[in-house]
């Protein structure tokens, strides 16, 4: 189950602060946001809370009883000094709120504080709920994104635009006609929240977010269209939110013919903004295709261009398993409601079963130490008893969670996503064993790419000096006066953050992920770093967390709280990554000073000769004394030889490096996934209706330029370019290959233990 | 008949220098010949290599050498410079004419053909290569016919031919005639020289107090300052007024670390420029003041004095280890100092008169030759 809570906490600090809104909006501010501090980021308060909602949701008018009490003390002591308001007018102040309402003064806790921001929100929720279903019914996801400018005949451009249509189709499974309404509109409706399961979306709350933003900002319903597979009819549906009961209301119901077997299309028209760049829709789609490889993801942007991102890999990633909730990864709150639902008679039993890691005699331990009753009726525990037990847990051993429930993305994976995203010269994953904090399982993986991935860079670097100094003979750089230095542009490495496959774009320095980061000693890998600083240099480092339980800082769901556990785990893995970058770039500096050490004897012999011969007055064959000179720096660097050797050397160490991907003249090599594209496009079963080549067409030198052309904005070409390059090298290391797909058999009987 | 032999002695330094500076040349070539290593051995300037001759009284330089070699990734680069830099000075030799460090600099400072590298993109990088040069060829820098910094001011009875020009030094004004950095003979020539001693003093302040009190007129002797830690110029007329001229030299400086200082390196000759103090030392200069002593002598009052920091504490230990400051009686100056915790500026004698140094300080002091420190 999961995330936050965020929505659930304020739905119950609302009606609260209702009542304050009367003596001064400025109370209700503060009133939420001490709530929102308050709040551990629980499961076990958010279902809490929930329920709370739930039982008194229905019944207008009547606040909760916590609310009035709550207020008293406050109201009491105002009467001494202002005309106060009696009990009864107070109370008469106490209303329901509607979803609606909150939603309008909490909506950035949702991700809709900002136009900009709001439309990634949808797209981001959208894409989340597309990929979460495919994958649930094993399906290879094709998900397709279209922004467009919302408006009749003149639409201003894209920059300019503050209303646009999203629109998002799947090949997941459909939603059954009688669902559709909840799943997109009603708040806190959904399949997620109730297990504690590894996946995207959490809590049923952002796609009917989005589509109540939607709503509000422009009046428009959302527009659904879903095809269920063997099902005739494709159902096409207009759902708006009644925004007082918090449910939908469905416009509109027709059948139409859909050229797909099954799927989703959801239209939501909102208001928004359009950027490029940082943290915008661009981006996280970009981020999205690396840590989905599986998923094939188009994208038609505002301005019409389209993107596709091509399969990396063509196999769906292991369906994580639902597990029970570990006994040290609760809140009081949580095990009062598990009490209340438990189907055992006996509190004992009740442990042992609702929980995992508890067998019958450790269920008995506990109960001892909190003086329990083994035979006690679970109904019973509230109170006193219950914080007993609560604490008797938090006293006690117990195994660490399993682990199988989690699915990581694998190296391989973490490699085609990263190839196939970004231009680099080396890439390199890593992906961590489970570890457990608080209870709950986690895994961390690495990813680095390094280098530009220019083809130039791929070179020999011996062979690029030469070229730079060929380029200096031809007179292209201009002779440097005192204090001109040469100037080295200082490129920040740049740190991408996801929490179970959902990229995380706000928030970097709050983050455990990039403190991690930060606190790997960079140095040891050959790249500086100042203090307190990502590392220098052309450098993306690729982190994932997969739990079944992300503990995010704050609802917006954008960083991870620091535990320790998280922290010692992100470093570990960034330096397991950073061993094999800093053995890569060794080796290349070690052959480029190798160039160097002769040319730099080379270009001083001729300084030094013609000194001598002025120093003798002219009386000195000079150009006999450069012949000897280069013979003894050629006889002491090695001559021709040396660049055999070193060249085998390279080749030779590079089979060493596990995990690793290196972009050569000849193109990629190294651990790249055997399923290519071919098989994914079966796998696909064409439901999505992959486009038509013609249709895809992307002019590379369009793409947004998201960080020093590191990242190539999903260009189409790019992508082929580099499948190509994946079939080559498959051709290459047929048995390589095998040894990969073993390696892989080796990681899940670990997952499985 | 002087100036004759002076300018014998000169020429005959300019063959040598010129074949020296050819010695380096002849060296890679013949290296290069035979197929090795082109390389020169530069003896260590530092205190590591540095010894005090308790015989000779000053500080000479140790044998420790290290290797200069083309064929080296560290070195080539430096060995390049150190090409280049006796090519210039090699230059100097055959057009008779003297220039600055700075000069020498620009001189060799270009692109390296068919790259983005400067030969020398600082002047720091040339300067200690020519004193590597020294050093290796046992040149003094005058003879490398390098200035160095020309800040020193001369005032006294005594008549010099600079330049062409003969020179009346007790017709100066107040403000002296300027050292020139170079006073070799055949530079500098002293005609004649009347005066009874040379009085060194640290700062130009007092230096222009005496010659505005005609100080050494009524005294018979010759002001020299340098500014500070004399320069080469300024240090090597001295010896040659000593030596030549056999005038005792005396030494006025403030009464802190820096001051014993200045006057040790008159004295015995400094840890950097440790192969020059057979020219440039005068074992025999006397400390005047000011003592640690004398603010109770001459009713200096506390207030004037200067809390000692803690570089000079630092500084003055370290004074006290180095075996030229051995003497009983300056390791008890020393001891006084730090012990009153406190420092006085020459300056500081204007608390009793404006002109107490010239009518009091000076004159007692010259009559108590016991009371100044060797």
């Amino acid at each position: 189950m999961s995330t936050q809570s965020g929505v659930e906490l304020d739905l119950k600090a609302v009606p609260e602060s209702v009542s304050p809104e009367a003596s001064g909006g400025a109370a209700v501010v503060t009133e939420q946001k001490g709530v929102v501090r308050r709040m551990p980021v629980k499961p076990g308060n958010a279902a809490l809370q929930r329920t709370r909602i739930a039982s008194s949701g229905n019944t207008a008018g009547v606040p909760p009883a916590g609310a009035s009490a709550g207020q008293t003390p406050g109201a009491g002591g105002r009467r001494s000094a202002f005309k106060g308001a009696t009990a009864h007018e107070m109370a008469a102040k106490h209303r329901d709120i509607s979803v609606a309402e909150f939603f309008q003064k909490n909506r950035h806790l949702l991700g809709f504080d900002s136009p900009r921001k709001a439309l990634l929100t949808a797209v981001k929720e959208a894409v989340d709920n597309s990929l979460d279903a495919c994958e649930e019914a094993g399906i290879l996801p094709e998900v397709e994104v279209r922004i467009e400018v919302a408006g009749n005949g003149s639409a201003p451009p894209p920059s300019q635009a503050d209303r646009f249509i999203v629109t998002v189709t799947d090949n997941g499974p459909g939603i059954p006609k009688k669902n559709v309404g909840k799943v997109f509109a009603k708040l806190l409706y959904g399949s997620k929240f109730h297990r504690l399961r590894m996946s995207r979306g959490q809590q049923g709350i952002g796609i009917s977010a989005a589509g109540m933003y939607g709503q509000l900002t422009t009046g428009k319903p959302v527009r659904v269209r879903t095809k269920i597979a063997g099902e005739p009819k494709t159902h096409c549906l207009e759902i708006s939110i009644d925004t007082k009961r918090n449910e939908p209301v469905e416009h509109e119901s027709d059948t139409v013919d859909w050229d797909r077997e099954h799927g989703t299309q959801v239209a939501i028209e909102l208001e928004g903004r359009y950027q490029r760049g940082r943290s915008s829709v661009d981006e996280y789609l970009e981020l999205c295709a690396i840590a989905n490889p599986h998923a094939r993801l188009t994208y038609r942007t505002p301005e019409g261009e389209t993107r596709v991102y091509e399969r990396g890999v063509g196999e769906l990633p292991r369906a994580p398993r639902e597990i029970k909730p570990h006994p040290l990864g609760i809140e009081l709150g949580m095990l009062i409601k598990m009490a209340k639902d438990t189907k055992s008679h006996w509190l004992s039993g009740f442990l042992s079963t609702d929980f995992s890691r508890v067998s019958p005699k450790v269920a008995d331990e506990v109960c001892k130490l909190a003086k329990l009753s083994p035979r006690m009726h679970p109904k019973e525990l509230f109170g006193d008893k219950a914080e007993a037990l609560y604490r008797a847990i938090q006293h006690s051993k117990f195994m660490n969670p399993p682990t199988d429930c989690l699915s990581p993305i694998g190296e391989k994976a973490i490699l085609a996503g990263l190839v196939k995203t970004l231009k680099a010269n080396f890439y390199v994953a890593s992906t961590r064993p489970p570890k457990v904090y608080r209870g709950n399982p986690f895994v961390i993986e690495c990813g680095l790419a390094f280098g530009k991935g220019d083809a130039a860079q791929a070179k020999d670097p011996a062979k690029v000096a030469a070229e730079q100094l060929e380029k200096i003979q031809n007179g292209q750089v201009e002779a440097r006066a005192e204090g001109e230095e040469e100037d080295e542009e200082v490129e920040m490495a740049r740190v991408i953050r996801f929490a179970n496959r959902v990229p995380l774009l706000y928030q970097q320095s709050a983050c455990a992920m990039y403190q991690g980061v930060l606190k790997t000693a960079w140095r040891n890998y050959g790249l500086s770093q100042s203090k307190g600083a990502p590392p220098q240099g052309p450098l993306v480092v690729f982190i994932h967390m997969a739990s079944v339980w992300v503990p995010f800082t704050s609802e917006a769901k954008e960083a991870i709280a620091s535990y320790d556990e998280i922290l010692d785990e992100v470093k570990r893995a960034v330096q397991e990554c950073g061993r094999k970058l800093a053995i890569w770039i060794h080796k290349r500096e070690h052959a480029k000073n190798e160039f160097e050490r002769r040319n730099t004897f080379q270009r001083y012999i001729e300084e030094v000769a013609e000194s001598c011969k002025r120093i003798k007055n002219g009386k000195l064959d000079a150009e006999r004394l450069k012949r000897q000179l280069q013979k003894i720096a050629e006889h002491l660097t090695g001559g021709e030889e040396t660049d055999r050797i070193l060249n085998k050397k390279k080749e030779g160490a590079q089979e060493d490096l596990e995990n690793t991907v290196e972009l050569t003249p000849e193109g990629l090599k190294g651990d790249l996934p055997v399923l290519g594209s071919e098989t994914a496009d079966a796998a696909g079963s064409g439901a999505a209706g992959p486009l038509p080549a013609a249709a895809v067409k992307v002019p590379e030198d369009k793409a947004p330029p998201l960080q020093t052309g590191e990242l190539i904005a999903g260009a189409t070409a790019k992508t082929k370019q580099v499948n190509l390059d994946l079939s080559k090298a498959r051709a290459r290391k047929g048995a390589k290959g095998k040894s990969g797909g073993k390696k892989s058999a080796a990681e899940r009987s670990l997952f499985d233990e | 008949m002087v100036a004759a032999r002076v300018k014998r002695v000169h020429r005959r330094t300019n063959k040598q220098v010129a074949d020296l500076l050819e010695s380096l040349a002849d060296t890679v070539v013949q290296a290069a010949r035979k197929k090795e290593d082109p390389r020169f051995d530069i003896p260590v300037r530092a205190l590591s290599n540095v010894d005090f001759n308790p015989k000779k009284r000053i500080i000479e330089m140790g044998k420790a050498k290290t290797a200069r070699q083309f064929f080296n990734l560290g070195m080539a680069k430096k060995f390049m410079q150190t090409m280049l830099v006796a090519d210039a000075l090699m230059e100097l030799q055959r057009q008779d004419a003297t220039t600055s460090l700075r000069e020498v600099f620009y001189r060799n400072k270009h692109t390296i053909e068919g790259t983005s590298e400067n030969t020398f993109d600082y002047q720091d990088e040339s300067d200690p290569i020519i004193e590597d040069l020294e050093v290796t060829l046992t040149l003094l820098r005058e003879e490398l016919r390098v200035r160095a910094g020309d800040t020193g001011q001369l005032l006294g009875p005594l008549t010099i031919v600079e330049g062409g020009d003969t020179i009346d030094c007790s017709r100066q004004g107040v403000g002296g005639k300027a050292v020139p950095s170079i006073v070799e003979p055949g530079y500098l020539d002293i005609k004649r020289c009347s005066a009874d001693f040379v009085l060194l003093i640290e700062k130009g302040t007092q230096f222009n107090r005496l010659s505005e009190d005609k100080f050494w007129k009524k005294h018979n002797c010759i002001l020299l300052t340098g500014g500070g830690q004399p320069p080469r110029g300024v240090r090597r007329l001295a010896r040659r007024l000593h030596e030549e001229w056999k005038l005792p030299v005396y030494v006025l400086v403030d009464n802190d670390p820096w001051g014993y200082y200045i006057y040790s390196v008159i004295k015995q000759g400094s840890i950097n420029l440790a192969f020059e103090s057979q020219r440039m030392a005068i074992p025999e200069a006397k400390f005047i003041g000011l003592s640690s002593r004398d603010p109770e002598t001459y009713g200096l009052p506390r207030v004037v004095g200067i809390k000692l920091n803690d570089k000079d504490i630092v500084r003055a230990k370290e004074l006290a280890n180095y075996p030229w400051f051995q003497k009983k009686e300056w390791q008890q100056e020393i001891l006084y100092m730090l012990k009153s915790g406190l420092k006085y500026e020459l300056d500081s004698l204007a608390k009793k008169d404006f002109r107490y140094l010239t009518t009091d300080y000076l004159p007692q002091k010259l009559k108590k030759p016991k009371d100044w420190l060797d």
